[in-house]
């Protein structure tokens, strides 16, 4: 076929780009993380020493479990209420293209702004303790999740909606004709049916949330003392805030990277397998 | 009470559920509009009472914010950014996502998951080697990120193309090219027509990304120019104190332009956020 000569029109332009901003980048952090630098070209191999240096620092270990912890509450907390709404939604109500329009609205809104709007709400109400966000790390914990769910349930809402409106309604009345409590209904019919809703709306909570950093930024910037830092802010903080850490903070980084990895594997393969052909 | 009355309970008060939490999440936003029109001290003593004589501050706060941050200038490279690299992702990976589905070899398919491979990456592990890279390029200006908004889009934008494009039937473009079409024609004249779904899908969540991003252009350009999260993140500055009537008035302003293309292409955002899914 002619086209396979044209690949200098239809591939560079896009692989160039691509070779610039991710692939380089990409095998030149894996392979700085084995070094000791401050400009690149100065790079010093050094074996595994930063990867021993970054799994013993406290900060490192302290932003995981934050993290950890954060992604948890907030993978749980955004899908169970996105996905009532969802079903309040599809109740062939009038008037429920308002309600999806007000609750999808704060989805738009950028990290840093978001971040800035719930500090100014937090804060005026922890006000009536005499503290203030950054005074325990429990607040800036339950901070980042309020904030999470704000901005998430919106997007996560409007794929369950879409996933609700999929299924053939005659499949649960028949599960209701046949004496199917509600709440069986909903377990044995209409979530297995929803499966790949479910899927990507895991997929994107889990990614989104483990990978936060605007947010993060905005609300605490990790106050009191790193102890709000999630991981995406403290590989930030290791490499510019902190001189003659980079090669500690790229090995952070392919920590970071492969964790990341390995949840999108295990999280598509799980819920793949639980989805129910139609 | 009969099944009439019930019903009708039944929705009244679905209605008072659904209202108190549209009204519960619109109302961070409306708290911070009010908040702008107060005087910078009172904002962090009383966030939540309304703005009255003693504590009303007009559009002082906004002037101040305008002046500290640069405000338009920041908009101004904020679209420039957005419309640029949303054009380059829209029509580079669309004629990628064709030549991959369409030659098939085995060039072809490692680079499709090349490109899949690259979404599942953090950016934390390319940011510092990413700016050295396009530092020592020269790519560390409004232009230049637009060429790395293009590699780092083309990873979601390609794999929707090409899932796409699997299903659009051989038959047209072979016509086309029986017409003596070359690929280039035919694939502005005859494929691209048919992309459009999928283009417009790509365009709305690359748009979404690229105007809130703040760490890409902080770190690339952030100095010289100021994008609007750059801009507010600014305004925060070191752990001093800060000016909170101008972030107040700079964060409104930077609601606006979402809240206003959102009633405008909601239809397509939404459309665009379910086929994202569906696909992504």
């Amino acid at each position: 076929m002619a086209l396979k000569k044209y690949f200098p029109v239809f591939v560079l332009p896009t692989l160039a780009a691509f070779t610039i901003a991710f692939a380089v980048p990409f095998i030149l952090g894996l392979f700085l993380s084995f070094t000791e630098f401050t400009t690149v070209i100065d790079a010093q191999w050094v074996g595994i020493a930063n990867y021993i240096r970054a799994l013993s620092n406290d900060d490192f270990i302290n932003a995981l479990w934050f993290t950890v912890r954060f992604t948890v509450v907030s993978v749980v907390t955004v899908n169970v209420i996105a996905f009532a709404l969802a079903t309040l939604l599809t109740k062939g109500l009038k008037g429920t293209n308002i309600f999806r329009t007000a609750f999808f609205m704060p989805n738009l809104i950028g990290g840093i702004v978001l971040g800035y709007i719930w500090q100014l709400i937090i804060n005026g109400v922890l006000r009536f303790f005499d503290v203030t966000i950054t005074y325990d790390p429990k607040y800036g914990f339950w901070g980042l999740v309020i904030l999470m769910n704000w901005q998430l349930i919106g997007y996560m809402m409007i794929i369950y909606i879409a996933g609700l409106q999929n299924i053939p309604t005659d499949l649960q009345d028949a599960s209701k004709v046949d004496g199917a409590s509600r709440l069986q209904t909903l377990r044995n019919v209409t979530i297995p049916l929803v499966m790949p809703s479910i899927t990507i709306c895991l997929f994107l909570t889990i990614t989104n949330s483990f990978k936060l950093f605007d947010q993060n930024l905005a609300l605490t910037a990790g106050a009191p003392s790193k102890q709000t830092a999630m991981l995406a802010l403290d590989i930030y903080n290791t490499f510019y805030g902190r001189i003659g850490w980079e090669g500690v903070g790229q090995a952070k980084a392919v920590i970071f990277f492969a964790i990341v990895a390995v949840i999108s594997f295990i999280q598509l393969a799980l819920t793949r397998r639980r989805e129910v052909e139609q | 009470m009969s099944a009439k009355e019930k019903t009708m309970l039944i929705r009244t008060l679905l209605y008072i559920i659904l209202t108190v939490l549209a009204v519960a999440f619109l109302s961070p936003v409306f708290i911070v509009f009010l908040n702008s029109f107060k005087g910078k001290l009172f904002i962090s003593e009383s966030p939540f009472s309304l703005p009255d004589k003693d504590t009303f501050a007009g559009l002082e706060n906004y002037f101040s914010g305008l002046e500290k941050t640069g405000f338009f200038s920041a908009f101004g490279w904020s679209v420039f950014i957005t419309v640029f690299s949303v054009i380059a992702i829209v029509l580079f990976t669309s004629m990628t996502a064709w030549y991959i589905v369409r030659v098939k070899n085995r060039f072809t398919k490692a680079l499709y998951y090349i490109f899949v491979f690259s979404m599942i990456v953090p950016f934390q592990m390319v940011m510092f080697t990413m700016t050295k890279t396009a530092g020592e390029l020269g790519l560390d200006t409004p232009w230049g990120i637009v060429v790395i908004y293009l590699g780092f889009g083309a990873g979601l934008a390609v794999f929707m193309f090409c899932g796409f494009l699997k299903s659009v039937p051989l038959e047209i473009e072979e016509a086309a090219m029986i017409d003596g079409c070359n690929p280039v024609q035919t694939f502005f004249m005859v494929v691209f027509p048919v992309l459009k779904p999928t283009a417009i899908t790509v365009a709305i969540l690359n748009a979404m990304w690229i105007w809130n991003d703040y760490l890409l252009p902080y770190l690339l350009i952030g100095s010289e120019y100021k994008t609007i999260p750059v801009a507010v993140q600014y305004l925060r500055g070191g752990y001093g104190s800060v000016d909170m009537g101008a972030l107040m008035a700079m964060l409104v302003l930077s609601v606006i332009p979402i809240i206003v293309f959102y009633l405008f292409c909601q239809k397509y955002i939404i459309k665009g956020i379910v086929a994202g899914a569906v696909k992504g």
